[in-house]
């Protein structure tokens, strides 16, 4: 159970506590099952090859749902992630650790809402931010 | 670096933008919703018992962001989605994923039955490293049983 987090607990600047996810090919196929996407680059070495890759490459979408993990298990059962984007501007290879990290932006009310505005982004092993995004999600108050 | 490569989009692709496809159903339920689920990772017991998730207040077990159901495929049909993505042949053969921009305007939980549409909303090209990059942005629209508009999501796709 994640812990609850509150609107007024959030300052701009904050960390999101990361997420590392051991992306083997287990976790890829894993994947393609969850969602449905079988394009054989990401679980069959000689196809991947074969279109010049190095080798298997983790799915963009897995590291977008990834980021979504990381921003679910912060803002807890009565947050609602209401904005998750990113771009998949370099590959994560098969094997590697994908970290996912954020970093708060904002703060702001609309409508009554309370949102935080979230900096987001994975690394890969060496520190390389190949997947940038924003996101944003809605927080309950304390009062 | 290579020769540049020739222009790849056509009139008809540019026709196209804007066209609104056909609506394409997505089943959200809850077993599809625990194997994505397992799929990023997660643990907390709410994307996989559905009394857990009831007891967090869901209605049922949540779709984790991400996930917006699963279209019905059939065998010896076409697939529904063949017409919702960029569907223009190019010599541009391999692909990769560019990039996925989700807005969230409801939740959604195992049992929805979401409908969806898409329209191409850009179409552009550009030399990158690996040779000549055909870049598309089709938006979807999904809709769930009710009517209400449970996501907008913007999807990046490179041929090269």
């Amino acid at each position: 159970m994640p812990q609850q987090l509150y609107f007024e607990d959030v300052s701009q600047g904050q960390q999101v506590p990361a997420v590392t996810q051991h992306c083997d090919s287990q976790r890829l196929v894993l994947w393609a099952a969850g969602s449905g996407d079988f394009y054989q680059i990401h679980y069959d070495k000689d196809f991947a090859q074969r279109t010049g890759l190095p080798d298997r490459i983790v799915h963009g979408a897995l590291k977008h749902a990834l980021l979504g993990r990381m921003l679910s298990q912060w803002i807890g059962h009565k947050g609602r992630v209401v904005h998750l984007a990113c771009q998949y501007r370099g590959m994560d290879m098969v094997d590697k650790d994908v970290v996912c990290k954020g970093v708060v932006t904002g703060k702001r009310s609309e409508n009554g809402k309370k949102l935080v505005d979230l900096e987001i982004w994975s690394e890969d092993p060496e520190g390389r931010k190949t997947t940038p995004g924003t996101a944003t999600v809605q927080l309950p108050t304390r009062a | 670096m290579t020769q540049p490569q020739a222009s790849v989009i056509t009139d008809e692709m540019r026709a196209a933008i804007g066209q609104e496809s056909d609506p394409v159903t997505f089943e959200v339920d809850k077993n599809s919703c625990r194997m994505f689920a397992r799929a990023v990772g997660y643990s907390d017991p709410v994307y996989y018992d559905e009394a857990a998730a009831r007891s967090a207040g869901y209605r049922s077990i949540p779709a984790p962001p991400g996930f917006l159901g699963h279209p019905v495929i059939v065998p010896g049909q076409p697939n529904p989605l063949a017409t919702a993505y960029f569907r223009f042949d190019t010599a541009l053969k391999r692909r990769l994923n560019g990039g996925t921009d989700v807005e969230y305007l409801e939740d959604v939980y195992a049992g929805d039955v979401l409908t969806a549409t898409a329209k191409l909303v850009d179409i552009s090209e550009r030399q990158a490293s690996i040779g000549l990059m055909l870049i598309t942005v089709t938006q979807f629209t999904y809709r769930n049983q009710a009517g209400q508009v449970v996501a907008k999501v913007r999807a990046t796709g490179i041929s090269y």
